[in-house]
């Protein structure tokens, strides 16, 4: 999307700054219209974005922000608080805060920061930025609660000077556009039904923030298969006492569920460690696991639930235990042409608590040093269960079957910690790398063991 | 005034290098960087990659028709390697082709046969093999060892700093455009338009007057790009030279990540002496400065740490030795403090040391030694206009010491598993090019016979905002409104032989010429004014001319066109040199700054003691600006600064392995701040002083001092750290330890979340949970 921007479509005003989605210099917004016909705007980094992605979507670029010879309210709050230096990054921000006035988001600082967090900046020291927040967050006191997605809402947004006029139009314009065959369209998953072929090995691909980072010249030639946002917004539902998310889901959606949040109180916050605004509205729940990094997030997260991913091919389903899928580093128990569909995992019940720690250099939009989950069942003082994951410490992601098979029926004391820390570090094998010292990973180990049971 | 280039900027319509509309015709270029880092070069094997398809040609150190060689103080820099290798990741070859990605796939299709040679990353084992930059040099004042005999505490040991990656959002890149007679166009992305123009022209064997750089702006230099951007530049020039087509190079970032130098990382041996008074009597240091391969700007940072490795104390009594260390890895270059940063850093870990060593607060330390009025630095100049006692007693007041002590003395005592760590960080740095010829500028303004107004100075804009304050410059020299005046691309055919945006002194020397440049058509448009309004008291005020108390009627571009038609000059070129600054390296005194900028800074942070994380509170400084001529502009100065100092001393972990290969090779290893890690507090208050007259409108500079407060975050997070594990019961015995039977938590910045949590840990003998 960036190359196609900058390249095909000559709009300059989206930087390329590092080509790995953490910067957010080339932030876009990615609109599309869901069933009810109603807008909803993301913000995306274009440089990890496939085109493919934008199939039947409205893609908003910093000049498409622009109003003829004035400013918006975004771009005024910006310039009258010196939140802009060399000016490289600003567009992003201008973008990501963009998307924050055209959310449904309350206009709160907390809210305003974390549309941003995926935007970095070398010159300001993001005060002057903070302050014009604030000056936004002011000035949509009164917008309608559904700003971006009715047409009521783009109506204000541009009585009020924060977008140009041409917006009225979008949410027309994007019923034509989904009603129209798009030559080229990609089908969601190939199956048995369809009529072309399968290609060979095609690459499964999702929202691109992995396999664009890794391999991105393969991937521009790559014959791709696309599961990212074909069908609309990706479903999380439940089935008796389990959990089940399609595996396109993304981290936002996820982020956004009122099942999840339900039985993950801790979810917002956790979620808010993992990656950033664009890269949670980009990544897929499939895609982080199928990655098969030591240190995903998701992966250890779900990997302590215990979940089953449901592989498909040939409209022949396979499950496989999360547990069991990963055989050496990046190796997977999964043929190439099965496509992970969905997983599923028991909610955790009211007397089970689930944990999530992350330590690295940044707190924020940073890859793990060491993560680690927990679900967690106590009565009283004892532990009836406890799984607990650990990320970073070993060539895949780690279900720490031996440490939680101790903790089973413990006393929660200081005795039982330092057993379970002695048994966790024999099962644990950290390299010293970029991310920390093996000695390091292994304290982690014990000081996060620790921290999940506080 | 709001930044001038604001409008643009937030509509994305700002031009940088890549944005620049591309010539039919032009090629891509990409380098083939050394997959070793020291080596000799057996074979180069070229064949796979010139027979990629869209490949225009691969060109190699063979192909240079001048000289080989780009260093800019030393001639030691070769653009392309020839027979050896000295870092990983020099460029060996250039492949020029007919896309971009073409060019960065043959690139990967070359293959180079080296014999390695031993690797050295470290300054301290370079310094010991005597792989030096240029001889040592030493600072020194009274006699150092003498005054240790007298001194009633006398404190030892180690400070490392590390490095830090520039990090500019834009990377570095270069466009040439063949023009006829073999002249060529250079856009560069550099803070050095004359430094770029002489070492494209040497590469050449051409004249400067060939060469034509332009500059509309830079995302970002920092120090990067000032002697950094020659190497890209030069080879888009050699590739349009060979081809006789335009040529561009913009580095991926990781490319630039490895390829490109970084600030020094030091390592040094302190030994401070204090009397019963916490009076600082004498100090010593040795430096030893890791330079990377090849000279570039090191001994010029070098300078800056011995001039700023008393930070903002009186010392009468210090020597201090730096060595400029030749190691494997990309020649490290300027970075906003320039070298002043790692010498405070060093001074700061000696006071830090001594305090814990006492039994006392560094505060009181620092407090007992600053800068009055009259003393001499260890260099010969006199402190005049001296702040460092009112920035502190300001600071002290205003953000109330005593009680922000109170705060983490209770909190410390109440909580077991989160401390709090408080520092003051007081800073000094000196205003001026540490090389006197340096110190000049020159400006050109034209009046148009519409009134409207062109300048060009030979500053380049970077983010800093000398653009904005050119033009408050001269809107205010010529009193015309501000829409009048253009401020023009940084361009060596208009200003020749340009000084570097660097040295935090670009406003003051660009902004002095274009005072004189105005002063002097201001002259001349009044000589015009007086005969026609038939009055001696005739001035310009917002675009009029008035006599006396009295407006004329007489406009602005009424008298322009007068002027003109009278055939008076309404082009001026000014000159301007920075007066009374003088420096004599032999003896190592002199008057080496225009003046120094002062100011104090208190960093309380709270580190999580169960996961070694940790958050910057607040800093809360008082800060000397002299008469801030833009306040927005300077407290984003300072906030920027200081943010970036944090990163330094935080999170900012650049690493290279034995071999010299670069790990923190992309931004997802490279952390550098991000909105969440800046302090939720970061007051600025601006001290009301006389500022000085050699700045300009007494505006001080800003660009790098208050990146060094930055410094004080380093020391609240260990006296956090320390709040947690004061004490410990190791068996390594620390070499100058008086207490044996501990491990010292060392002075090695930065202080990653990593270093805060074993530090928490160290000397434990036993996994505790409780």
């Amino acid at each position: 999307m960036l190359d196609f921007v900058r390249q095909q479509q000559h709009l300059t005003g989206t930087k390329t700054g590092c080509r790995e989605g953490d910067c957010g210099a080339c932030t876009v917004l990615v609109g599309e219209s869901g069933q009810n016909g109603q807008l909803r705007y993301r913000s995306m980094t274009s440089c990890l974005m496939p085109l493919g992605n934008a199939n039947g979507k409205h893609i908003v670029t910093v000049e498409g922000l622009n109003r003829p010879n004035a400013l918006n309210v975004v771009q005024q709050a910006m310039v009258d608080e010196g939140g802009t230096q060399c000016g490289f990054c600003t567009v992003g921000f201008v973008v990501s805060l963009a998307g924050y006035c055209l959310s449904d988001k309350a206009p709160t600082t907390q809210n305003g920061i974390a549309s941003i967090d995926g935007n970095i900046c070398r010159c300001t020291g993001y005060k002057s930025i903070e302050r014009a927040v604030e000056r936004i967050n002011t000035a949509l006191t009164d917008r309608p609660s559904t700003a971006g997605s009715t047409a009521d809402g783009l109506a204000w947004l541009i009585e009020n000077e924060f977008l140009p006029d041409y917006f009225a139009t979008i949410p027309q314009r994007m019923l034509v556009l989904l009603e129209q065959p798009v030559n080229g369209i990609v089908k969601h998953v190939y199956s048995a039904n369809d009529d072309t072929p399968a290609p060979v090995d095609p690459v499964f691909l999702g929202g691109g923030t992995d396999l664009y980072v890794q391999r991105p010249e393969a991937m521009r030639h790559a014959h791709v298969q696309h599961v990212f946002g074909q069908d609309g917004p990706h479903a999380i539902w439940r089935e008796d006492d389990m959990g089940c998310i399609d595996g396109a889901c993304t981290a936002d959606e996820l982020n956004e569920s009122a099942l999840m949040q339900d039985h993950f109180p801790g979810l917002q916050a956790h979620l808010k460690l993992v990656s950033s605004t664009p890269i949670r509205n980009m990544g897929t729940v499939a895609g982080n696991l199928i990655n098969a990094s030591p240190i995903g997030d998701l992966t250890i997260w779900f990997l302590a639930l215990n979940a089953q991913v449901v592989f498909l091919r040939n409209n022949v389903r396979r499950i496989v235990p999360l547990r069991e899928l990963y055989r050496g580093y990046k190796t997977l128990n999964k043929n190439s042409d099965e496509v992970l569909e969905s997983l599923f995992f028991r909610l955790p019940t009211p007397a089970q608590a689930f944990r999530f720690e992350k330590v690295c250099k940044r707190t924020y939009l940073d890859i793990a040093s060491v993560n680690m989950a927990a679900l967690i069942e106590m009565v009283g003082n004892r532990i009836v269960r406890a799984d607990l994951s650990a990320g970073g410490v070993a060539p895949v992601p780690l279900y720490l079957a031996q440490t939680s098979a101790f903790l089973a029926g413990q006393p929660l004391t200081d005795e039982t910690l330092e057993q379970a820390n002695a048994i966790a570090q024999t099962e644990i094998a950290p390299i010293s790398d970029v991310r920390g010292s093996a000695d390091y990973k292994r304290l982690l180990v014990r000081q996060l063991m620790k921290g999940v049971f506080m | 005034m709001k930044n001038i280039d604001s409008y643009t900027h937030v509509r994305g319509e700002s031009l940088y290098l890549d944005d620049l509309p591309v010539v039919n015709g032009t090629l891509y270029a990409c380098a083939f960087g050394s997959p070793v880092a020291h080596g000799h070069i057996r074979s180069l094997d070229l064949t796979d990659a010139l027979n990629t398809p869209g490949v225009v040609r691969i060109l190699t150190a063979r192909d240079i028709p001048g000289e080989n060689q780009i260093g800019g103080i030393i001639p030691d820099e070769v653009l392309l390697a020839d027979g050896t290798v000295d870092f990983w990741g020099m460029p060996i070859a250039l492949v020029i082709a007919e896309t971009e990605e073409i060019a960065q796939k043959a690139a990967t299709k070359i293959k180079v046969d080296i014999d390695p040679l031993p690797v050295v990353t470290d300054p301290r084992e370079a310094q010991a093999l005597g792989h030096l930059i240029v001889p040592p040099r030493t600072f020194q004042t009274g006699d150092a060892e003498a005054a240790f005999a007298d001194c009633d505490h006398v404190v030892e040991g180690r400070a490392d700093s590390g490095g830090q990656e520039h990090l500019y959002l834009e990377t570095q890149g270069a466009y040439a455009i063949p023009l006829e007679n073999g002249h060529i166009k250079l856009f560069s992305s550099t803070q050095g338009p004359t430094a770029v123009q002489r070492a494209v022209a040497r590469v050449l064997g051409v004249g400067m007057h060939k060469i034509e750089i332009d500059v509309t702006r830079l995302g970002g230099g920092f120090g990067g790009k000032e002697d950094g951007a020659n190497l890209w530049a030069a080879l888009v020039a050699l590739a349009t030279h060979c081809l006789h087509r335009p040529v561009k190079y913009v580095l991926h970032r990781m490319e630039d990540l490895r390829m490109t130098g970084k600030r020094h990382p030091y390592s040094s041996d302190f030994r401070i002496g204090l009397d019963k008074d916490l009076k600082i009597k004498a100090y010593t240091a040795t430096l030893y400065q890791n330079a990377g391969a090849s000279a570039d700007l090191s001994p010029a940072v070098l300078e800056r740490s011995l001039f700023h490795a008393n930070n903002t104390y009186f010392i009468p009594n210090l020597r201090v030795t730096a060595y400029s260390c030749r190691t494997n890895l990309p020649s490290n270059t300027a970075f906003r403090g320039f070298g002043g940063p790692q010498g405070m850093f060093v001074i700061e870990a000696a006071i830090a040391k001594a305090a814990e060593e006492l039994g006392v607060s560094a505060i009181d330390i620092q407090r007992a030694n600053l800068l009055q009025e009259g003393d001499a630095f260890h260099y010969g100049q006199i402190a005049e206009g001296c702040e460092a006692q009112n920035c502190w007693t300001d600071a002290e007041q205003r953000y109330d010491l005593p009680q922000l002590q109170r705060e983490v003395d209770e909190f410390n005592q109440n909580n077991r598993l989160k401390k709090k760590g408080l520092a003051a960080m007081p800073i000094c740095f000196g205003i001026s090019f540490t090389k006197k010829w340096m110190n000049q500028s020159r400006a050109l303004v034209h009046l148009y016979t519409d009134g409207s107004v062109g300048v060009s100075t030979g500053a380049v804009e970077m983010g800093q905002g000398v653009n904005t304050k050119m033009v408050q410059v001269a809107a205010r020299c010529l009193s015309v409104h501000p829409d009048r005046i253009k401020i023009e691309t940084t361009n060596t055919t208009r200003i020749a032989n340009t000084s570097p945006s660097a040295a935090s002194a670009t406003s003051d020397l660009n902004g002095k010429a274009l005072e004189m440049a105005c002063k002097t058509l201001v002259e001349r448009l009044l000589a015009v004014a007086r005969v026609k309004l038939n009055s001696d008291t005739v001035f310009i005020r917002d675009e009029q001319i008035w006599v006396g108390e009295t407006p004329s009627g007489l406009f602005w571009n009424e008298l322009i066109m007068d002027a003109f038609q009278q055939r008076v000059n309404l082009s001026e070129h000014a000159h301007y040199a920075t007066p009374g600054i003088h420096y004599d390296p032999t003896i190592e005194k002199g008057h080496p700054f225009a003046y120094h900028v002062y100011g104090t800074a208190f960093v309380g942070v709270t580190v999580d003691c169960l996961r070694g994380t940790y958050v910057i509170d607040y800093v809360k400084t008082t800060h000397d600006f002299g008469q801030s001529m833009n306040t927005i502009v300077d407290r984003g100065q300072a906030e920027g600064a200081i943010a970036q100092g944090i990163g330094w001393m935080t999170m900012e972990d650049l690493r290279y392995n034995a071999d010299g290969r670069l790990l923190s090779n992309a931004l997802s290893t490279y952390k550098i701040p991000d909105i969440y890690s800046v302090p939720s507090v970061l007051d600025i208050h601006f001290l009301e002083t006389a500022g000085s007259e050699w700045a300009i409108f007494r505006s001080k500079a800003v660009g790098e001092p208050p990146l060094m407060y930055g410094i004080g975050a380093y020391f609240a997070l260990r006296n956090a750290v320390r709040a947690f594990n004061p004490t410990g019961t190791a068996t390594v015995v620390i070499r100058h330890s008086d207490r044996p039977n501990r491990i010292d938590l060392p002075f090695d910045a930065p202080m990653t979340p990593e270093k805060v949590l074993l530090g928490l840990f160290l000397n434990e003998n036993q996994h505790s949970f409780t």
